[in-house]
């Protein structure tokens, strides 16, 4: 990448603060960053350490309630204090902005077209015609197919990814020379995610600007960035190259973060290393160094000062805020090792599988909906096949991942079984019982029997009720005593490693990780045999994920339980599952071992995701071959015919005529492709991605 | 690391001890100077219908012949005399017992059948949802106004009670609507299917997880429904088919003085004022009881987005409030 | 907008036209039921006779000793086959009395309902704007003490002011019987309009700037409004282009439903200042007991909600392109 000497976009001293009920938030406390042409600086956080308001800062977009101090200097160019018409004109113009959710960024009511228009017109004095044609040279640019027809469509018509698409293109419209992109791909899907980097990666080539990144996905800043900036609680903690950052972190946040992370490319299975403890309120920090009450290499004046971030003597460009830098640096302290990591419990029961019994048996389950059109004047268009004939099993004392991107149909299967509908096409045999056909009794001990836990642990806990009550909800629904109840509360508590004590607060004063072990005592409570986890870890932090994931693990062994894991996350699930299946449009491609899935992926959509999967390593990063899919997942109300996946498959373009017509024309059976491992395409052959 | 490590590592990080919501709650509507008076005003007015007369020299039945139509302040009548040398304070008293009743009783119960119709409806859907939303739209076709001045006549004889009754009747679809399309949204929360998943009841389903987190709608049209059946009495008592004599309203007494409302201002005014003021606290005190459940619908401070469904309950609440005084304003 | 709308709106359309068929035979039956047009002929001085009373009722399709099912028959055969409402209690034809009435409410109500609608779309946007500003306070405290007032509150205040000042300005019924000449009636009627026109003008401006207020401040926080600012938008512009024209979505057909019931609805303005409109005679009928002049206003409204309904959703689907598919 080209870098001269001049920075366009400098930050100095940065610091922003915001009113609040509590008293002032200090959410930006001093950050420094400098950004040349064609350079991409990313800042990395978790929620609430101030990188979106640092960005959001720059544009001069904060409300006007938040007191913004420092220097921010585009070439040269002093922008804070800047009048709001002063600022316009640099805004879209000298800086473009990709914002996180390309569901709500767009204006509803007009056309792509309009308002990308919009964009070139404001700034450039361009005729009507002149705009269009720029406009859908952007579109071509930015890679919507059709652009000439798709101009004039509105945002509801296009997907998540075509929409980020169409944000992109209004940000680059103007030849910006800063882009600045605030979790451009975490509404995404991974395959969506992997096209439109690629998409930003071109943008920054045509108008060579510098990309400022704001992200938390540490995989995304391994492939993008070419330096990075940590920030922890309004300040950076480390500065420097990707390199530098991601090599040899000087801060035990980075170190524990970036061994939090699970890692698609680690193939030993071993615990998670869990960074404990929750970032400090923004309202009262707490004297010395932030980090301090979940480091565990705080010493005395950890607690006293707040270091500073300084030069790193062993790595030249790296910057590190830490009292002990000096030490990890020169190896007194490694860093492997630094966080503690838990024995990884290893099930004791019967290791072969096909003695085990079976807890759960999905076979050739079908469900389709009405698909309607219209908010508000419905009516029945087609048909959604969502789930189109889903077979599946799952033995005791198993973790059973169901992976697929949005649409692929597996929260409705989740939703099939969890139901026990009456009416069904397909069966659903939860231990040993036809959830079709189960007499009211039966029905409910399956209810006991079967548990869920949901994404969203603020979502799934009802807000105005004690955790207590949350606890006893399903135990007083099967009847359980009073007494018995409040023994079995505090049990479940520690359980999940939370304290008795805790029965009394509400849920909204639980961090989310805590929140999603209440939920998990909860789908404990009645002793089930089988809990189907949706999604129990994406809302959550990195570094309390592991946590979580930890615990999960440890209970199964434990109590014997077998899980229907169902997530997008394939890093998450490769350190979890026993077995895995994944989906797409509503079927399983493929399916087995996870190891063998995950070593030897056979599906050519398998082999997609998984290579689509940024991981946290530059070097490699660098040096992988994508395979890219091209579009959008097909509507499941238009399936294609034969193989489902032909209209994207990477492998599809390269067959013969011959070749290509039997996917056209055949749908793909489930072939063995060894002994726990199935793949559903006539051409499957294993191929190594990671 | 076992349980009990972890245990130990997250003890040392305690949940945030924070204030309770109820505390939080009160804590932002006591902020709120506008509701509080609006309450203040509102006790006041409840102690004075209902204290006020036993102190006072005048009762609302006695004439004082040597005082007729009065101006305030003479022969002892602080707010004057009417025609029939009634005592104006005494007789709007009377009025303002009547027309606050019937508005405690009559907005609760509004958004009573509101809620539970429109619970009903979203939760249980099918047909059970077309059938009550047919109903809901007829009521909303038939013209509330003229109905209820039609049955007048027959209602001259029998309790006020039933024409609360019936004001309510009239007055909850708009509300019933609102709650339907959240409970919808609230169906598939997290915390709802998992207590279905539990084996929780319907019902129990509803009054436990669907309606309490809706509780802030509710209360806060609750207060302003209040304001909205008191307005609706008046309006239909004002041409004679609300409250029947010997019973007083405010809506009697403002029909009564309005001819002599030009060269009397007082015997129209007085009841008017307490009116006015009934209302004003109603929507004051829903406004802040807005404020205070969801300090995000009034923007100024941090940004908080909003339900998939695009409005927060509170915001509902306003466009509830105003969309009844839409209908409402077929009586305009 | 294709063709699945328009079988959309036919739907709409016939579910509307079953519930104003159930709604209309719903009020004839109440109004059958609950009113005794026998006792306006009966408290006549001298007192006729039984007779003749039932004589006259039966000539206007009530007589009381008729099936009200039978009764019912005819009054909607005839409005079905001949369009004909029946006579009015004193004889005269409900056809011609609805057709004077609607022309005076459609008078009163354009200009109030026009200027009602654009000044509270307007205020309402600016106060959102300028939340928690003095002016937002001033005009949300004005709001509510407008809201609180019964419309004869507010009639009887602007009246009793306007006497205060010496009367400038006359208001009892359409113009003044003593004006002579085209212009003297002209600006007589216009003149006359002020009051009952400024009384509904502050009921609607109050109502649909609360209205407008609340969507502006939701779209306020909206990312789009944030993206449009990031293209470059002055905040202003961006707050007209992008704000406004999508807060104004929710408010449209509210506001194009409520004007079109104000048609029967401005009953307390028309009695006040005397305008012998729909809204009048909704009052005057069931004061009089005149069965059929009621069922025909119920039929006219449970029109108009009709027409109302209809108009609203094609209004909605007309600004926002997510609806029409
Ligand atoms: S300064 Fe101390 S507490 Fe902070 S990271 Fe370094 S060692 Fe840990
Ligand atoms: S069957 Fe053909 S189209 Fe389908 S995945 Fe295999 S190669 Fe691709």
């Amino acid at each position: 990448m080209t870098s001269n000497n001049t920075p366009v976009l400098e930050v100095r001293d940065l610091r922003v603060t915001f009113p609040s009920e509590s008293g002032a938030v200090r959410a930006v406390r001093g950050i420094d960053f400098s950004l040349r042409s064609g350079e991409t600086l990313a800042i990395v956080g978790e929620s609430g350490s101030g990188k979106s308001v640092t960005a959001t800062s720059v544009l001069g977009l904060l409300p006007t309630s938040a007191q913004v101090t420092g220097s921010v200097l585009l070439e040269g160019r002093e922008l804070l204090g800047l009048s709001d018409t002063e600022m316009s004109k640099i805004r879209g113009k000298d800086i473009g902005m990709v914002f996180q959710d390309p569901l709500s960024a767009l204006t509803p009511v007009y056309s792509i077209g309009t308002q990308l228009m919009e964009a070139l017109q404001i700034h450039q004095n361009l005729s009507k015609q002149a705009a269009r044609a720029r406009a859908l040279e952007l579109l071509e640019l930015v890679g919507i197919p059709d652009p000439k027809r798709r101009i004039d469509a509105f945002p509801h018509e296009f997907s998540g990814g075509m929409r980020q698409r169409a944000v992109i293109a209004m940000a680059i419209a103007n030849d910006p020379k800063v882009i600045i992109a605030d979790e451009p791909t975490t509404a995404l899907d991974v395959t969506i995610q992997a096209q439109v980097l690629e998409v930003l990666k071109t943008a920054q080539e045509v108008t060579g600007a510098a990309i400022l990144m704001i992200t938390h996905d540490l995989g995304v800043v391994a492939g993008m960035a070419d330096n990075v900036t940590v920030m922890y609680a309004g300040r950076p903690v480390e500065a420097g190259t990707a390199e530098g950052v991601f090599y040899e972190p000087h801060m035990p946040y980075t170190i524990g973060l970036l061994s939090a992370v699970p890692r698609l490319d680690k193939t030993e299975r071993k615990a998670l290393t869990p960074l404990e403890g929750n970032p400090p309120s923004m309202v009262k920090l707490p004297k010395g160094c932030p980090f301090a009450a979940r480091c565990p290499i705080a010493v005395d004046i950890c607690r006293e000062q707040e270091p500073r971030l300084v030069d790193v003597a062993a790595v030249p460009g790296l910057q590190s805020a830490c009292h002990r830098a000096a030490e990890i640096g020169n190896g007194d302290l490694a860093r492997e090792g630094m966080f503690p990591t838990p024995e990884l419990s290893e099930w004791e029961g019967e290791s072969d599988r096909a003695s085990r019994p079976e807890v759960l048996r999905v076979e050739n389950l079908i469900k389709h909906f009405p698909l309607t059109k219209g908010a508000v004047f419905k009516r029945r268009v087609g048909t959604v096949k969502a789930v189109d004939g889903l077979t599946f099993d799952i033995r005791e004392g198993e973790t059973f991942a169901l992976v697929g991107e949005s649409g692929c149909g597996k929260t409705t299967t989740l939703l099939e079984i969890l139901d026990l509908p009456r009416k069904q096409e397909g069966s659903v045999v939860v231990l040993g019982k036809e959830t079709k056909t189960l007499t009211g009794k039966d029905r409910r001990g399956i209810r006991r029997d079967l548990q869920v836990v949901f994404q969203d642990p603020m979502a799934s806990l009802d807000a105005r009720m004690p955790v207590g009550d949350v606890l006893a909800e399903p135990l007083r629904a099967h009847g359980w005593s009073k007494e018995k109840i409040q023994a079995r509360v505090p049990e479940l508590l520690s359980l999940v490693g939370l304290l008795p004590e805790h029965a009394e607060r509400f849920p909204t004063e639980f961090s989310g990780g805590q929140r999603q072990r209440i939920g998990i005592a909860r789908a404990l409570a009645l002793d089930p045999k089988l809990i189907v986890l949706d999604e129990p870890v994406s809302a959550l932090d990195v570094s309390i994920q592991a946590g979580v994931i930890n615990l999960l693990d440890e209970l199964k062994v434990k109590l014997g339980l077998s899980y229907l894991f169902v997530a997008h996350d394939l890093s998450v699930i490769r350190h979890i599952a026993d077995r895995v299946a994944v989906m797409y449009l509503g079927r399983i491609v493929e399916s087995g071992d996870a190891e063998a899935v995950f070593e030897s992926p056979s599906h050519p959509y398998t082999q997609a995701l998984l290579s689509a999967v940024p991981l946290p390593d530059p070097r490699k990063e660098r040096e992988r071959q994508r395979i890219l899919l091209t579009g959008d997942l097909p509507s499941p109300a238009d399936v294609p015919s034969g193989c489902r996946f032909r209209t994207r498959c990477p492998k599809f373009v390269g067959l013969t005529e011959g070749e290509a017509e039997r996917c056209r024309t055949e749908d793909p059976a489930s072939t063995a492709m060894a002994a726990d491992h199935s793949a559903a395409c006539h051409y499957a052959a294993a191929l190594e991605v990671v | 690391m076992t349980t009990e490590a972890v245990a130990g590592a997250l003890a040392a990080d305690e949940p945030t001890k924070s204030r309770g919501r109820g505390q939080l709650i009160l804590r932002r509507f006591v902020r709120n100077r506008l509701a509080l008076v609006g309450i203040a005003i509102l006790v006041l007015l409840l102690l004075g219908a209902y204290v006020l007369p036993s102190i006072l020299k005048w009762q609302y039945t006695d004439n004082d012949w040597n005082y007729l139509g009065t101006s305030p302040g003479q022969g002892g009548h602080l707010l004057g005399t009417n025609h029939s040398g009634q005592d104006m304070l005494a007789v709007t008293l009377r009025g303002l017992q009547k027309s606050l009743v019937i508005g405690l009783i009559g907005g609760p119960l509004t958004t009573f059948i509101a809620a539970v119709v429109g619970a009903a409806a979203g939760y249980f859907g099918g047909w059970i949802d077309r059938a009550l939303m047919w109903g809901l739209e007829l009521l909303l076709v038939i013209p509330g106004f003229l109905l209820l001045a039609t049955i007048s006549p027959k209602l001259a004889h029998v309790s006020w009670l039933i024409f609360v009754l019936l004001l309510a009747a009239l007055g909850w679809m708009i509300t019933a609507r609102v709650v339907r399309s959240m409970t919808l949204t609230l169906k598939d929360r997290e915390y709802v299917l998992a207590a279905k998943y539990m084996g929780v009841g319907s019902m129990k389903i509803i009054f436990r997880h669907i309606l309490p987190n809706m509780a802030s709608l509710l209360i806060v049209d609750a207060a302003v429904q209040i304001g909205l059946i008191v307005l609706g009495e008046t309006s239909l008592s004002y041409f004679g088919f609300g409250i029947q004599a010997p019973d007083i309203s405010l809506g009697t007494l403002i029909a009564d003085g309005e001819p002599d409302a030009i060269t009397s201002p007082w015997m129209f005014f007085v009841p008017a004022g307490f009116l006015v003021l009934i209302g004003l606290c109603s929507a004051f005190i829903g406004d802040g009881l807005r404020d205070a459940f969801d300090p995000s619908a009034s923007g100024a401070k941090a940004k908080v987005k909003l339900p998939a469904d695009g409005e927060s309950d509170s915001q509902q609440v306003e466009i509830v409030s105003n969309t009844v005084r839409a209908e409402e304003g077929l009586a305009s | 907008m294709g063709r699945g709308m328009g079988r959309f709106l036919l739907k709409r359309a016939i579910n509307y036209l079953i519930l104003t068929f159930i709604a209309s035979t719903g009020v004839y039956f109440l109004a059958s039921y609950c009113l005794e047009p026998a006792m306006n002929l009966l408290s006549r001085h001298p007192r006729p006779p039984m007779s003749s009373v039932y004589s006259v009722l039966a000539s206007q399709n009530l007589d009381p000793r008729v099936p009200v099912v039978e009764r019912y028959w005819t009054w909607l055969t005839q409005i079905l086959f001949h369009g004909n409402f029946g006579t009015m209690i004193d004889g005269g034809s409900v056809n011609a009395e609805m057709g004077r009435r609607i022309f005076v409410s459609t008078e009163l109500l354009l200009l109030s309902t026009l200027i009602g609608s654009i000044t509270g779309v307007m205020l309402g946007a600016w106060n959102a704007l300028r939340q928690y500003r003095p002016s937002d306070r001033i005009s949300t405290i004005v709001s509510y003490a407008i809201i609180a007032m019964p419309v004869p509150v507010i009639g009887i205040t602007l009246r009793t002011i306007d006497n205060w000042m010496g009367s400038p300005i006359q208001y009892t019924g359409l113009d003044d019987p003593n004006a002579h000449g085209v212009v003297a009636v002209v600006l007589s009627n216009m003149q006359h309009l002020i009051l009952p026109t400024l009384t509904l003008w502050l009921v609607q401006v109050t109502l649909f700037s609360r209205y407008q207020r609340s969507t502006m401040l939701d779209v306020l926080n909206a990312d789009f409004l944030r993206t449009a600012r990031a293209k470059g938008l002055p905040f202003r512009k961006a707050i007209v282009k992008h704000g406004l024209r999508t807060a104004v979505i929710p408010v449209m057909p509210l506001l194009v439903y409520n004007i079109v019931l104000l048609f029967v609805g401005a009953t307390f303005t028309e009695k006040l200042f005397g305008w012998h409109g729909m809204g009048e005679w909704t009052v005057d009928t069931i004061t009089t007991n005149d069965i059929n002049s009621v069922a025909a206003i119920g039929v006219f409204t449970s029109v108009l909600v009709l027409i109302a309904g209809l108009l609203s959703d094609l209004v909605y689907a007309a600004l926002d392109p997510r609806v029409r598919v």
